[in-house]
């Protein structure tokens, strides 16, 4: 009996650490964006153009690797492009963000029908050519570690290294006190020659690039191609997970957890031939997101310069 | 002796010439110079809006000068950013403070300039040894581990006048740096001026407040209207005469009033009890009452109940037991709403959050209690035309500048956003006038003019009730001075029979029924 529950549990867990992967990288893409005082509410476009971008360099180039990185390209220029926007024109990020996430989907598309024979899937990578899985078959059959670990791919471990890696980046460096200070109060930094623009560049470039891994964790590893329906939302859960994470890569990892989990248990749900429909079943991540945006966040502490566009010479 | 003899012996270290600077069609700076020497205390004397802070952000490469030049050192330099100006020794202290409030005080200090050890890292040993140090050397006495939000304005304008020491400032701008400060931080402050000069630093004093220009610096610079009116050598004047120089004319410190015999009581407070935001008990049975023709100043130092009993009697704050009555109607937890067709009016303590829209136009801040009622609107539909009349008459009426019906709030200075407010106010036709620090930030000008409307609102047989921080003000203005003490009224006196020594006594908790 307690063996069931241990193995039932360690399957839940399993799936949680897999779908929480791509939330993890985009939403730290999010955490280093939104800390230097851009919303960037186009992390679902440009998680899209990174699940493309994978998939096609996966299936044409055959090394996981350099499909990751190509989606992680990929997603740095869609940031790129909300920099310029965003950031030197002083467009309201809310509107650029949205324009990147039909932008991100229609070229995802428009590239993939010319690519793969007018199909807006692409071809399945070859299972040889998908993400590695490091610990595949290294616990004996059957155990509990065997079941959470075994099918993990190099992705899920490498996005709890780079939660480690920004978080030391925002706190413990020089760099990331002065990218905390640009989203805080962009003048006092100016006032202490802080390049402002800069930091705010490379922040949503950053932040692209994250986005464009989450994407590609997705079409990489979790399934092995793309289609249109793939992302369907996972920026916006990212974005959640952020703010639900108080704008930290700490917290924002611990909510895309939660969010995966609840997508866990509503893939364990659906394997069991019980009364409820799977559609309501796999509502439960998105029902789970706006009741915790609701109810637990409250007034969370979000940069105090985040969305404001910062001008130079205006007159206060 | 005069400006040029005094200064013959002095190191010039910085010298601004000629310096215009327009935004758009507005001329800011027109032609100014200055001079600042070594050891030496320079003020910058203006009325708000006079474009101090604007030739200080030039001098500190925020802004570049439409033309003029800057030699440092006799040295002819360009600062197109604030870098250029931490390199030449010139560090700034801004009236707005330039702190990032999650920050700790060490991490302000170093922000910029951080030491490192490999790979960017942050060394925060080296970073709490060095701000320790300087901040002994000056006598800048602060935690270096709290945080910007949990420590006072006090402690954050040390934080900020330690940054710029910790980037070597040789001159130091001080934007306006009383403002925010308590009688006490005041002096402090100024002995911490003292102590610099005394290490050789320069400091350029940006001020409205003619006392401190007088009690700490040593030159004077008088600008009004972006123009150069003057320099003066700061022993050699006194108040009056700085004051004539800003405003280009005469003008009088004492407060004209005539005696006045205040009729019936209109305005009671019985056993009133508030709770602050904290759920503490913050006004605790506290009793007032205000006669026809009558000025009730309560004097009392921030955070002794103020705020909160103001925020109770305009309905924006729960009562928790007590009695608000005016003419013989209980307005105990009204709404606001209910509280101004009570003929109350409020001059709020924070003109910028509670007096005015500032995104809203003048004419639209002057009808923001009664844009419903006829002629403004009429079936809910506004009736802009009889508004910009309206707006019009009473700029003219209390000579708002400049005389735009349609100029964004925001954009006043703020004895003009002030003058808006008490339009506004005035014009209801008040009962009760509530004036909640009026003369805050103001310049001699515009404090003369609110000091005048109050008076005239008593004169008119209404009464007005005055709170306020500045004792003097209190006591000039004021028939009835009431002190408030944690929360409760520890003494009632004549103005006329008050002093000084004993008023500051029972606002420290020391003076008896």
């Amino acid at each position: 009996m307690i063996e069931t529950i241990l193995s039932n549990l360690a399957l839940i867990l399993g799936t949680t650490l897999m779908y929480s992967t791509p939330l993890i990288y985009t939403s730290l893409g999010g955490v280093l964006s939104e800390n230097s005082g851009v919303i960037n509410i186009g992390l679902e476009g440009m998680m899209v153009i990174g699940a493309f971008i994978g998939a096609a360099i996966g299936y044409y180039v055959g090394n996981p690797w350099i499909a990751f990185i190509g989606a992680g390209v990929a997603g740095g220029l869609f940031g790129l492009l909300h920099a310029f926007a965003s950031v030197t024109f002083g467009a309201n990020q809310v509107v650029s963000g949205i324009a990147i996430n039909f932008l991100g989907i229609g070229i995802a598309l428009f590239l993939s029908r010319i690519f793969f024979e007018g199909a807006t899937m692409t071809k399945s990578i070859q299972l040889d050519n998908k993400m590695p899985r490091p610990l595949n078959g290294v616990f004996p059959d059957g155990s509990i570690l065997n079941t959470i670990f075994d099918n993990q791919y190099a992705t899920v471990y490498l996005a709890f290294i780079m939660v480690l890696l920004i978080w030391f980046f925002l706190y413990k460096t020089k760099y990331g006190l002065r990218l905390r200070s640009v989203g805080e109060h962009p003048t006092a930094a100016d006032t202490l020659g802080i390049n402002v623009m800069g930091i705010r560049y490379f922040a949503v470039i950053m932040s692209g690039v994250f986005a464009g891994f989450g994407g590609a964790a997705m079409s990489l590893a979790i399934v092995s191609n793309f289609r249109p329906t793939l992302i369907s939302g996972h920026g916006f859960i990212a974005l959640a997970a952020m703010i639900f994470g108080k704008w930290k890569p700490q917290g924002a990892m611990l909510a895309c957890l939660l969010f995966g989990g609840a997508q866990g248990l509503a893939v364990y749900l659906g394997q069991f031939d019980i009364n409820i429909p799977t559609q309501l079943i796999s509502m439960l991540p998105y029902v789970i997101t706006i009741v915790v945006l609701i109810g637990f966040v409250g007034k969370s502490s979000a940069p105090s310069a985040d969305g404001i566009p910062y001008e130079k010479e205006s007159k206060y | 002796m005069g400006y040029e003899n005094v200064t013959q012996s002095l190191t010039k270290i910085i010298e601004m010439k000629n310096i215009t600077k327009k935004f758009g069609d507005f001329v800011a700076n027109d032609s100014v110079n200055l001079d600042v020497f070594k050891g030496k205390v320079h003020a910058l004397l203006g009325e708000n809006g006079a474009g101090k802070s604007t030739l200080m952000n030039i001098l500190y490469g925020l802004y570049s000068p439409t033309s003029g030049e800057i030699l440092i050192n006799g040295k002819k330099v360009e600062i197109t950013n604030p870098n250029i100006a931490i390199e030449h020794g010139i560090g700034m202290v801004h009236q707005h403070f330039m702190l990032v409030k999650p920050f700790t005080v060490t991490q302000n200090i170093i922000l910029g300039q951080e030491p490192v050890s490999k790979m960017s890292v942050l060394n925060m040993k080296k970073a709490l040894k060095d701000v320790k140090e300087i901040s002994e050397r000056y006598g800048l006495y602060v935690d270096p581990n709290a945080k910007i939000e949990d420590i006072s304005v006090g402690m954050q304008q040390r934080v900020e006048i330690l940054k710029a020491l910790y980037r070597g400032a040789e001159i130091l701008i001080l934007d306006e740096p009383t403002a925010v400060l308590t009688p006490q931080e005041i002096v402090e402050l100024i002995q911490i001026i003292k102590n610099l000069t005394k290490e050789g630093k320069s400091i350029i004093l940006i001020s409205h407040k003619l006392k401190e220009i007088i009690d700490a610096a040593d030159f004077c610079l008088i600008i009004r209207r972006g123009k150069h009116i003057d320099t003066v050598v700061v022993p050699e004047t006194n108040e009056e005469g700085l004051a004539s120089k800003m405003v280009g004319r005469e003008v009088s410190f004492v407060v004209d009033k005539k005696v006045k015999v205040a009729g019936d009581e209109i305005f009671s407070i019985k056993d009133l009890v508030v709770k602050d935001n904290r759920d503490i008990v913050a006004v605790d049975k506290l009793n007032i009452s205000i006669k026809k023709g009558e000025i009730l100043g309560l004097a009392g130092i921030d955070g002794n109940g103020q705020t909160e009993l103001l925020e109770a009697i305009t309905g924006l704050r729960k009562v928790e037991s007590g009695e608000i009555k005016i003419n013989d109607n209980n307005i105990t937890n009204n709404t606001p709403f209910q509280v101004i067709n009570k003929k109350i009016s409020h001059i709020p303590e924070d003109r910028q959050k509670r007096g005015l829209v500032l995104d809203f136009d003048i004419s639209e801040n002057t009808i923001l209690e009664n844009y419903y009622k006829n002629p403004f609107a009429r079936k809910g539909i506004l009736n802009y035309n009889n508004i910009r009349v309206y707006a019009k008459e009473l700029i003219d009426k209390f000579d708002v500048r400049p005389k735009e019906e349609s100029k964004m709030a925001r954009t006043l200075s703020g004895g003009n956003q002030q003058k808006v407010i008490i339009a506004r106010e005035v014009s209801n036709d008040p009962d009760l006038l509530i004036a909640a620090q009026p003369t805050r930030g103001l310049d001699v000008g515009a404090i003369e003019f609110v000091h005048k409307s109050l008076i005239d609102q008593r004169d008119n047989d209404k009464a007005v009730f005055l709170i306020s921080f500045e004792l003097d003000e209190i006591m000039n203005v004021s028939d009835r001075i009431a002190v408030i003490y944690e929360g409760k009224i520890v003494g009632i006196v004549d103005a006329k029979d008050a002093e000084v020594e004993k008023l500051g006594l029972m606002m420290a908790g020391g003076g008896s029924k």
